[in-house]
């Protein structure tokens, strides 16, 4: 599955990142490597974007961006 | 032995919301020293502070995240700390900061911070919130780890501050080695690719191996200055090889580190469970509300902009006050004549009337940098993310266009956190739009005096205030629209991703605030002693002369008429005196030079509602929006008014000003006219020179100036024309 399709509150282990490299890399050195453990933690107001926690800090991106994220779901 | 005082440069590099400006702020206080890289808007700073003998210069460089420098501040930052870039010294070390409660991703930057050949100090910040949350270091395991002193310390609250001060002018620590290894294949490439490098002299032994990491895994920014052609040959071999091996380049160094930062970590630091619901989880469910969220942030904007006019009254009344005792003073004390008559009516009249608008700068600034510090700005590229994407930008270009309504040139600094170089155009296109502190004198001015105090909107909102907010929503409304246009039109893009760091809620650093609240103020106050003090003298001279013209009646005479006679009481001839004054003045205004120049342009400018005064105003204010204030008030020749405090004599003067057939000039709907003409119209030469210093071209400045007269002028012209025949008066 991708990150795009988490429900809140719910956790899974990063797999991959796709997508165009300039932005694969950008979320790579924001910390989104193999096996990290995010968290789904909300939804923006409107819908999008979405705010995830990582590596103990707090992450804003897209439904678009998370798309390109393969997670496996659980710690 | 010399007997020079010892010195030291450093340079200080940090991820955003790292403490960095507070530990800045906190190091070298008030010995700040800040400019511009030469060619870009990257602001450079300078700070300094003295340890015993020793006299250390902090280089304060831009928050980032990583030096792969894909955006304009990593670009800068590596320069500066690799002796690239030209104007700036090399520095002798670097202190890194980092904060604690938040390691593994600030470490990113610090170990490649590592590998460009210099002596690092760790300075570990916020160790108070990271212990808060249950976090234990090991922190002689972490030097250990990283092979680089470390120091634990919170700035905010100046502790850790002095030993840190007596390590950063100790002896420099040795350069750093590389702990961490990429796969097998990699590293022999970074090996040669290092080695050429060596040889070519691009990078220092040191930097080398660094340098070409760089090159070799990152994707580059199209505007950065490439390496020599023979190194961009081998980088394109060794990738085509790793490819044909089917190995992810791209992926390789983030992989690399954060899979030994991680080790390390585990082993220094003791940490709790993940994901623990933390204070800014609890304000965020509020801020961030599916409802709440935009009811806060609209209701937030309304009540600055209800302050803006509320608590700036008081000193707004004092300045004024002052202002016009000094000019009474001057009027008494200076011989009667020319001179008398330019520092009273030119320069105090003028660059008073600007200078009564300080208190509403200051208090725009402080909020601003108050949401700024709190971390609520971040939050607000959160919510209106969505909006942004509607007109083709994102969240990030939020946060610069909010700067923009202290001033448009903050503002554009700030895109240069936008890695899409289009749409770093886009908002630095639309940012002026924003209604920045320099349009809020001239609303101050025409809300004051057309529309009343007293009046309110379902009893809560005062209809000053109301209007305020109108104007600088009309500035969002037109800046997304054209934003959205030259998105489908001249610069077409798709719309570029938003990755975007939430930071924990924290206190506002009271001196930061302060800081950049009196640093806004100086340069206000810098601009009215020099521009706008120039422009007051020169008008004032255009108001005054030519002095021998003819005029319609003998006022001489009729003076002499009422002197004489002796059949009026004093008072009532004191009082017929005084009209005839008024008269005169007005005549001869009428006559100046600036009076025919005012009189030329009013055709084009009437079907606007606005007089010949008005244009003179405008005109003025091309050079700087505040002028326009003081222009009016050089015009209606305010500096002579020796009854009413500054502001309030100007106010009357306009209610009072009516054209010939008996209607007034300032009516509400004229002041609206005005306003929608300020918030359009491109008013700012340092604005245009900024762009054109960030573009690097004359294109987009004339494209920017081109478009917003226009849009100015037809948005003055539907509302007055409109307005008139909705009858909304004259």
């Amino acid at each position: 599955m991708t990150l795009d399709a988490l429900a809140i509150g719910a956790t899974a282990r990063v797999e991959r990142v796709r997508g165009g490299r300039a932005v694969a890399q950008r979320l790579q050195e924001m910390g989104l490597t193999t096996g990290v453990v995010v968290k789904l933690i909300r939804v923006a107001p409107l819908g999008d974007p979405l705010e995830i926690e990582l590596r103990g800090y707090r992450l804003s991106l897209r439904k678009d961006e998370a798309a390109a994220i393969e997670v496996s779901p659980g710690e | 032995m010399s007997d020079e005082t010892p010195s030291r440069r450093l340079a200080l590099v940090g991820n955003p919301n790292s403490g960095k400006t507070t530990l800045f702020n906190a190091l070298t206080g008030l010995r700040q020293k800040v400019g511009n890289y030469p060619g870009v808007t990257v602001e450079k700073k300078e700070g300094r502070l003295t340890v015993g003998e020793t006299e250390v210069t902090l280089i304060d460089l831009p928050g980032v995240y990583s030096l792969s420098a894909r955006s304009l501040d990593e670009r800068i930052t590596r320069d500066v700390v690799l002796g690239r870039q030209t104007d700036t010294p090399p520095p002798e070390g670097i202190l890194a900061i980092a904060d604690a409660s938040n390691l593994e991703r600030n470490l990113y930057l610090v170990t490649q911070v590592m590998e460009l050949g210099r002596p690092v100090w760790l300075a570990l910040n916020m160790m108070d919130l990271a212990e808060a949350k249950g976090l234990v270091f090991d922190l002689d395991r972490l030097s250990q780890g990283l092979g680089i002193p470390v120091v634990p310390i919170v700035a905010s609250k100046g502790i850790g501050l002095e030993t840190l001060r007596r390590k950063l002018v100790g002896p420099l620590p040795a350069v750093p080695t590389r702990q961490w290894r990429l796969p097998q294949v990699i590293e022999a490439e970074v090996s040669a690719l290092a080695e050429q490098l060596r040889q070519r002299r691009w990078a220092t032994d040191a930097a080398a191996e660094g340098e070409a990491i760089r090159l070799l895994l990152n994707e580059p920014a199209e505007d950065d200055t490439p390496p020599p052609a023979d190194i961009q040959a081998a980088v394109a071999a060794a990738r085509e090889r790793l490819e044909a091996m089917g190995i992810e380049w791209w992926s390789a160094e983030a992989e690399g580190r954060y899979g030994w930062i991680q080790t390390l970590c585990r082993a220094a630091i003791q940490q709790p469970g993940q994901f623990q619901r933390t204070t800014s989880d609890r304000i965020d469910a509020i801020v961030t509300h599916r409802l709440w969220g935009p009811v806060l942030f609209a209701g937030l904007m309304l009540f600055i902009f209800q302050s803006i006019f509320t608590w700036a009254q008081v000193p707004m009344d004092a300045i004024g006050w002052m202002m016009d005792r000094l000019g009474a003073l001057v009027r008494e004390h200076l011989p009667a004549g020319e001179l008398n008559d330019l520092v009273v009516d030119g320069v105090i009249a003028g660059v008073g009337a600007v200078v009564t608008f300080l208190p509403q700068i200051l208090i725009l600034t402080l909020f601003i940098a108050l949401l700024e510090d709190t971390g609520y700005m971040a939050r607000a590229a959160f919510i209106m993310d969505r909006l942004m994407r509607r007109v083709g930008l994102s969240g990030k270009s939020f946060i610069p266009l909010l700067s923009s309504f202290a001033c448009a040139i903050p503002g554009i600094t700030a895109t240069r956190t936008i890695e899409n170089a289009k749409d770093r155009l886009v908002t630095i296109l639309i940012a002026p739009l924003m209604s920045c502190s320099a349009r809020l004198p001239v609303y101050a001015l025409m809300i004051g005096a057309c529309f009343p105090a007293d009046r309110r909107l379902w009893g809560v909102f005062s209809l000053p205030g109301v209007v305020l907010f109108a104007m600088y929503a009309l500035g969002i409304l037109v800046a997304l629209a054209m934003g959205w246009l030259f998105k489908k039109t001249l610069i077409r893009g798709a719309s570029p991703p938003l990755i975007l760091e939430l930071p924990p809620y924290r206190l506002p650093s009271p001196r930061t605030v302060l800081l950049t609240m009196f640093s806004a103020g100086g340069q206000f106050l810098y601009r009215a002693g020099t521009v706008i003090l120039a422009i007051s003298i020169v008008l004032w001279f255009l108001a005054t002369h030519p002095r021998s013209v003819t005029l319609s009646r003998d006022y001489a005479a009729e003076r002499a008429a009422i002197t004489q006679t002796g059949q009026m009481s004093g008072e009532e001839a004191a009082n017929r005196l005084q009209a005839l004054e008024r008269l005169e003045k007005a005549e001869r205004r009428e006559r100046s030079f600036i009076g025919r120049a005012g009189k030329l342009i009013e055709p084009v400018i009437a079907p606007l509602g606005f007089n010949w005064k008005i244009g003179v105003g405008i005109i003025s204010a091309f050079a700087a929006r505040e002028v326009f204030v003081g222009t009016l008030a050089i015009v209606y020749g305010i500096g002579d008014d020796k009854d009413a405090a500054g502001n309030q004599a100007l106010h009357a003067a306009l209610q009072a000003d009516r054209y010939a057939d008996g209607r007034p000039v300032f009516s509400p709907l004229v002041a609206v006219s005005v306003m929608v003409f300020f918030v359009l119209a491109m008013q700012c030469m340092s604005t245009l020179a900024v762009v054109w210093r960030e573009t690097n071209t004359w294109r987009w400045p004339v494209v920017m100036f081109a478009y917003m007269t226009v849009l100015a002028y037809v948005g003055s012209l539907l509302v007055y024309q409109g307005g008139r025949w909705l009858g909304f008066g004259p």
